[in-house]
């Protein structure tokens, strides 16, 4: 399979001493699902972020589909971002509005600014939308306004915004952290099949171990801002998960043996 | 340590108490105040308004004249809230920390805020008095200037409540910054924003009556007159229908409150 | 749920309820009485000041001249300031009297405002008092406070007495609803819980009531005081309360000096400014949201 996303020596720096990511090498194949690991403030989201230049990375490079993400200018960058979806932890939906409009949201990078300033969709746009919201179950929710919804809902929005935009790859930034575990497994369940059905590549930040191992292709486990693990989800060891979470799993076998 | 605790905190509130009595004295005699007077003016005050001050019914005849002055004030606040609103909503929109262009372009348009929202309204009118004279524009530029300093605090507040979520979101699709802005912003701000403006008029309306007195324009022109050649009958028909007006508007208001946000 | 059969059903017709009433068009958000309160509010505002526009009084004055000499007089007076009818002392003594009669009708106001506040607050009080307190509140707030002053200057004079009566009385409007609002949204559990130990209304009112409200009370209480900056100002020109108000009317009315009117202005702006900051940094210390 082809090589869609390469990261070489990536670095990320806060100011002048807080860094966030040191030389990240990794790449990810076509339809693959690849899950990034470790603990909070391991540099995870900057991560996620630096693909898409949400975030701009100190040094490096990243090649996206054949394009060098680092070189582009402003309308080549927005042409990018269409083709990568973005899923967040906290949905980040425009609560006012609607549940097709959000859904619709995911073309506005495809838009001229006039028309995207109004808010003007085609027929043929909005039927997508519908057959998008369909797909994730939604149909009865498409006229609700988005603070209507319970959290599993939510997301599914977050992910038909996504999936609406035709993207290469999904970004998923802790799509299950706000979910509770019925929903979480929702939610994991239709990014998978996103990812096997429709060919598109998944990559998420998750602190879920158990989740991660189950779902993933591949699993790169990420601690202090630096990859500390890249490889199958069968081989990786509980050392190796130790490895990754530090002492943070060392507080949680203590809190475990106490009780 | 229990009983040293209550103590300092007793003389804690004594110290307060103190200070506050020391710069309530100060401020009595800067002020030339006479305590008493105050005090023994409250009852005359009220025996004087019930036996003077009440429309009668040869001053009902100047009712047209009075809501025809009433109308044109009312018009005047709202024109001056609703444009400064469209020019605060520009302001607020550079300003907040969530969709500025820059840093510099924020704290420029913070900084012409401020310097707005901090000259009194009657300070406003005297200084415009120079520009406009008599015209009812002296009294609508006077609102005006304050309102668009006070709505664009209000709306930067109003945008960074809202969040930076759904602007990531936008972003990240590949929208253009105005496109963001149309599609997230103000589609999440926009009923509190008009609450906000709804507050302007309301708080318009009041001062447009002290704007008036000063300047000579409006239905605080008309009290005025009518106040200064003694004639209460006419004078109170008018504070009865300001009185109304803002309760109108309040209510008018309120409801819109209720239903949006 | 197979992918491929649930996109062909979508796409081969769309079903009738996404559709806008007797068109082919798919609608994008249901007609909600909020979204048309919205838009009715709006064009109303629009309409209302494009009606304003057409029909003001202008006294012969255009629009863009106007402007463009209120630009002019901008520059001198912020450019060339001076003094020339009073000194720098003079100015500062007036801002101070200023700043004393916003301190103590915010004073006079909080303390009147607090007792009053207790019995309009519905979880502390009947309803039938604080539905009065309130409707009567409501009409206090209505009159514009230089209104209440002229009407008190009739029996006291002119001067610093109607001025600080005035200004107290609406004072006391606005801090009472401040004051009783805050009062009920306090948490209803520990008004109960001392209720039910037997502390009488008094006792709930010292140990509950004050010390979980006081935090807002004190900004609200400072922003009233900003206000009464604002409105002292004003005093002093239409009512004759002396301060920095009257020098400006002076200045603007009588002298009709562009020049000291700057002047006054850096005055005003000065401590207005260093009020602001001075209730922000309160607030932020109160860690209040308001």
């Amino acid at each position: 399979m082809k090589t869609l996303l390469e990261v070489k020596n990536v670095s990320k720096q806060y100011g002048t001493d807080t860094v966030a990511l040191s030389d990240v090498n990794f790449s990810v194949k076509e339809g693959e699902f690849v899950s990034v690991i470790g603990p909070s403030g391991a540099g995870k989201s900057t991560l996620l972020r630096c693909i898409n230049r949400m975030i701009e990375a100190s040094n490096g490079e990243i090649i996206f589909d054949n394009v060098n993400v680092q070189g582009l200018r402003k309308k080549e960058l927005r042409r990018l971002r269409t083709k990568i979806g973005m899923i967040f932890q906290h949905y980040n939906l425009v609560m006012r509005m609607s549940v097709i409009e959000n859904v619709l949201h995911g073309l506005l990078g495809y838009k001229s600014t006039f028309s995207g300033v109004l808010g003007l969709y085609s027929e043929e746009e909005k039927k997508k939308a519908l057959q998008v919201l369909t797909i994730l179950g939604l149909q009865e929710q498409v006229y609700k306004r988005c603070d209507q919804l319970s959290g599993g809902q939510k997301q599914r929005v977050g992910i038909a915004r996504a999936l609406i935009q035709n993207p290469k790859m999904l970004l998923c930034d802790e799509p299950i952290a706000s979910l509770d575990p019925n929903a979480s497994k929702i939610i994991m369940d239709y990014l998978k099949k996103i990812s096997s059905s429709m060919g598109i590549t998944v990559l998420v930040n998750l602190h879920q171990v158990d989740v991660a191992l189950k779902y993933s292709d591949r699993i790169i486990g990420v601690s202090k801002g630096k990859i500390v693990y890249d490889g199958s989800p069968k081989k990786i060891s509980e050392e190796e998960i130790n490895t990754i979470y530090g002492s943070e799993a060392g507080e949680l076998m203590i809190e475990v043996g106490g009780k | 340590m229990k009983t040293d605790f209550f103590a300092k905190k007793r003389r804690q509130s004594l110290l307060i108490l103190f200070v506050l009595v020391l710069v309530c004295y100060g401020s009595i005699i800067l002020t030339d105040y006479d305590v008493a007077k105050g005090f023994t003016s409250f009852p005359m005050a009220i025996d004087w308004g019930l036996s003077n001050f009440y429309p009668t019914e040869a001053s009902l005849a100047k009712l047209p004249e009075i809501l025809a002055e009433l109308l044109q004030t009312v018009l005047v606040s709202i024109a001056a809230a609703t444009v400064a609103a469209v020019c605060a909503m520009l302001f607020a929109i550079f300003g907040s920390s969530i969709t500025k262009v820059n840093n510099f372009m924020s704290t420029i348009s913070r900084g012409i805020a401020t310097l707005f929202r901090n000259i009194d309204v009657a300070a406003w009118a005297m200084i415009l008095l120079f520009s406009f004279g008599q015209s009812a524009l002296t009294g609508y530029f006077a609102l005006f200037f304050v309102s668009f300093g006070f709505l664009t605090r209000a709306f930067i507040e109003t945008i960074d409540e809202v969040g930076s979520g759904s602007v990531e979101a936008l972003t990240a699709t590949g929208a253009s910054y105005f496109t963001v802005v149309f599609q997230s912003v103000i589609p999440s701000s926009l009923p509190q924003m008009i609450s906000w403006v709804l507050f302007m008029v309301e708080t318009n309306i009041r001062s447009a009556t002290l704007v008036g007195i000063l300047t000579g324009t409006g239905i605080g022109f008309l009290f005025d007159l009518y106040y200064k050649s003694l004639n209460y009958n006419v004078a109170s028909l008018i504070v009865i229908t300001i009185v109304g007006a803002i309760l109108l508007i309040e209510y008018i208001s309120n409801y819109v409150r209720r239903v949006i946000l | 749920m197979n992918l491929e059969e649930s996109t062909k059903i979508v796409t081969t017709n769309t079903p009738k309820k996404f559709l806008t009433a007797g068109t082919n068009r798919i609608k994008l958000r249901p007609l909600t009485k909020a979204s048309i309160v919205v838009r009715v509010t709006l064009m109303s505002l629009l309409l209302l000041t494009l009606y304003g526009f057409l029909t003001f009084n202008y006294a012969g004055v255009g629009l863009f001249e106007g402007i463009w000499t209120m630009l002019g007089n901008f520059k001198t007076m912020f450019v060339n300031t001076h003094f020339k009818h009073f000194t720098f002392g003079t100015a500062l003594y007036q801002v101070l009297i200023t700043l004393g009669l916003a301190l103590l009708t915010t004073l006079f106001g909080a303390i009147i405002a607090l007792f009053l506040a207790l019995f309009a607050a519905k979880n502390l009080g009947s309803s039938y008092v604080s539905n009065a307190i309130k409707g009567f509140v409501a009409f206090i707030r209505a009159v514009p406070t230089v209104l209440w002053v002229l009407i008190f200057a009739v029996s006291a004079g002119l001067g610093s007495v109607a001025a600080i009566v005035g200004m107290t009385f609406h004072s006391v409007g606005y801090l009472i609803k401040a004051y009783s609002e805050s009062f009920e949204e306090l948490d209803d559990g520990v008004i109960e819980a001392l209720r039910g130990s037997g502390a009488n209304w008094w006792q709930v009112v010292f140990q509950a009531v004050l010390p979980s409200s006081m935090t807002y009370l004190i900004s609200w209480t400072f922003l009233r005081f900003e206000i009464n900056f604002g409105v002292a100002i004003a005093m002093g020109a239409a009512a004759g309360a002396g301060g920095i108000g009257y020098e400006m009317f002076m200045a603007s009315g009588f002298y009709l000096d562009l020049k000291e009117v700057g002047a006054i202005t850096y005055f005003i702006l000065t401590f207005a400014i260093l009020l602001e900051i001075f209730a922000t940094k309160i607030k932020g210390r109160l860690k209040v949201r308001m």
